[in-house]
């Protein structure tokens, strides 16, 4: 299978030509959308790839009403605090209106939204609020760590009947990796992937803070530790048994994640360790989060707050 | 059961209008009794019947609506069935939302009400896609779409963005406030600098007319000039209803916080008692005539309730049907 290398934003621009060029019924809807891609507004047409004010209530509220209506817009909401403005939209109407119509409508909508650290931006940028939106019911939240991953998950975001927040982690946009060039080359949500195998310790995460799970796992070994590193590419719906298949093999987790730890995806992992593998737990689960502390934009703090290697490397030998 | 045993209402548009707005009365009447007998509360549009009735018989079946938590009027005046409408509020298999919503977010789709939010000013955030549907070719051919509001609404922030970006985007979209003094328990003059919603539409360069929400004849005639004109170019329109909350926020609500003479003075315009002395006054009806719609309204909302309190509860394990698609 051939592959070309591209950046995760590269991959997400390829991903977005590619479900505009794919179903007439895909609207690309945000501040600047046009004005960044006048190729696309010549190819798909002014109607289809719409620049809106810089008013997220209203571009993500026109989504819905929209994707209530046989269209499938996905919105350019930039960064993810930003969402905090859209959230009647995305919240109360995409996902409960399902419900309280009791299934008359469906919203397939993909809202974009970028963060996490890397560029220095401060918490009204930087922040990464993934757990209030997998806490809201009907919503779907995904967030990739590779470039591949990111145009296989948009591809099936979009064809989903489900409202979905897609999540760029900021530090990864510049990443390189390698891209399938099938162009149905899709990654279906709800499904974690096995990053580096291994039989004595499960390190759960994703987004930016794979690559640090797995720089730890380089590290562990040398120290003879096996550790799996699963990236769960879909926060929501959750794969469960991933999770559990490798923490019953194991009986070590790590879960491991930039945003803050009070009721966040780590809590939920050690919950469900706790309640659905806890005979097979053979030593106490660790969560290593970012603090209960918004962003800071100097680079020294702004690291301050991020797992590290070493820090997982340290957490893991204390296991054993 | 379905109301569909009971005749249309038939006859001269001004007396149907009448039907319609009885039959709205009735129907909230009927919502208050049930409230005060243990059912859930509700917000009812007494005193706003013209509204409702006036906008909606300007409308067709190509259109869609989207309103708000005092919907019954748009819901009846589309021709929803009472019936499970009342089936609805008491949280019953048979409502049209199979239960799950309660008074406060009756959507229809099969009679083209979509989309209906209580989070104030929702419905708002979500009329500019529906519209941009249409506009691109997605509802029905000519279709248009109607989004009702009050002046609450209109003091949220999505008000402005809303109205903004449907004149940018040339929608094809009716904005409907009627502007009934309350905003739950604060009277408009107490947030409004200005007295006139109409005039902030202006200010987005959206055409706006004023017109007394009280008056069906008048709401109609305006409600029909302005979907001409959407129909005509494409673009949106905005109508403010000058209008009056007549009962609480919510059911139950002892209005302790209402001046009684402004309340009196409105009373005094109510918009049924207006349509019923016109239809005599232009003998449109004769009084006999008016008895026998009484009646029929009364005997359709008593089948409804009926049908409404035998319809079963929704099984407790079909909890998560609907969450996710």
């Amino acid at each position: 299978m051939s592959t070309t290398r591209l950046t995760l934003e590269q991959a997400l621009h390829l991903a977005l030509h590619q479900a505009l060029r794919r179903d007439p019924d895909v609207l690309l809807l945000g501040e600047g959308v046009a004005t960044k891609h006048r190729d696309w507004v010549a190819e798909f047409g002014a109607e289809r790839v719409r620049n809106t004010p810089l008013a997220e209530a209203i571009i993500a509220g026109t989504a819905v009403g929209a994707a209530a209506s046989g269209l499938r817009p996905v919105i350019d909401l930039l960064f993810a605090p930003f969402m905090a403005y859209a959230m009647d939209a995305l919240v109360n109407s995409a996902g409960k209106l399902r419900y309280l119509s009791g299934g008359q409508f469906s919203f397939p909508l993909v809202a974009l939204g970028m963060s996490g650290s890397g560029w220095g931006l401060g918490a009204q940028h930087n922040h990464n609020l993934e757990a209030m939106l997998v806490h809201a019911p009907g919503l779907k939240v995904v967030m990739p760590s590779e470039p591949a991953d990111c145009i296989g998950l948009l591809r099936s975001a979009v064809a989903d009947d489900n409202p979905i927040i897609f999540l760029m982690d900021i530090g990864l946009l510049q990443r390189e990796g390698d891209v399938p060039d099938d162009p149905n080359h899709a990654v279906p949500l709800g499904r974690a992937a096995v990053r580096r195998s291994g039989d004595d310790l499960t390190l759960v995460t994703y987004g930016k803070t794979v690559g640090v799970c797995l720089d730890a796992a380089a590290a562990l070994a040398d120290r003879g530790i096996s550790a799996e590193v699963i990236d769960l590419r879909t926060l929501k719906p959750l794969d469960e048994a991933a999770v559990l298949g490798s923490v019953r093999r194991t009986g070590r987790l790590i879960a491991v994640h930039e945003a803050s730890g009070l009721c966040g995806l780590a809590a939920e992992l050690a919950a469900l360790a706790a309640t659905r593998a806890f005979d097979a737990l053979r030593a106490p689960v660790v969560r290593l989060t970012g603090p209960d502390a918004p962003a800071a934009a100097s680079w020294v703090l702004e690291q301050a707050a991020v797992p590290t290697p070493e820090a997982v490397v340290e957490a893991a030998a204390a296991l054993f | 059961m379905n109301s569909s045993q009971f005749a249309e209402p038939a006859g001269p548009p001004e007396v149907r209008r009448l039907e319609t707005m009885l039959l709205i009365r009735a129907y909230e009447e009927r919502l208050v009794a049930l409230q005060r007998g243990g059912a859930p509360g509700t917000c009812t549009s007494v005193g706003q019947e013209a509204c409702a009735v006036g906008v909606v018989d300007a409308l067709d079946g190509r259109d869609r609506i989207l309103t708000n938590h005092r919907s019954a009027g748009h819901l009846l005046a589309r021709g929803a069935d009472p019936g499970r409408l009342l089936a609805e509020v008491l949280g019953r298999v048979d409502g049209y939302c199979a239960g799950r919503s309660g008074s406060l977010h009756i959507s229809a789709a099969e009679i083209g009400v979509v989309l209906t939010s209580t989070i104030v000013g929702g419905e708002l955030s979500m009329a500019p896609g529906v519209a941009l549907a249409q506009h691109l070719g997605r509802g029905e051919p000519g279709g248009i779409v109607a989004v009702f509001f009050g002046d609450g609404a209109a003091c949220e922030g999505i008000f402005h963005e809303s109205l903004n970006l449907a004149v940018q985007w040339r929608l094809p979209l009716l904005f409907v406030c009627e502007n009934n003094q309350w905003q739950a328990f604060v009277h408009r003059r107490e947030t409004m600098a200005d007295d006139a919603i109409g005039r902030w539409a202006e200010g987005h360069g959206l055409p706006a007319a004023r017109v007394d929400g009280n008056d069906v004849e008048a709401v109609h005639a305006a409600a029909r000039e302005a979907v001409a004109l959407i129909r005509a170019d494409g673009g949106p329109r905005f109508l403010e209803l000058v209008t009056y909350r007549r009962r609480g926020h919510f059911e139950p609500d002892d209005q302790a916080y209402v001046d009684p003479a402004e309340l009196a003075a409105w009373a005094a315009r109510d918009p049924i008692d207006l349509q019923r002395a016109r239809l005599l006054e232009q003998r449109l009806a004769d009084a006999a005539r008016l008895e026998a719609i009484e009646a029929r309204v009364a005997r359709r909302i008593e089948a409804a309730a009926a049908f409404a309190e035998a319809s079963p509860w929704p099984a407790p394990d079909t909890l998560t049907d609907h969450v996710y698609a």
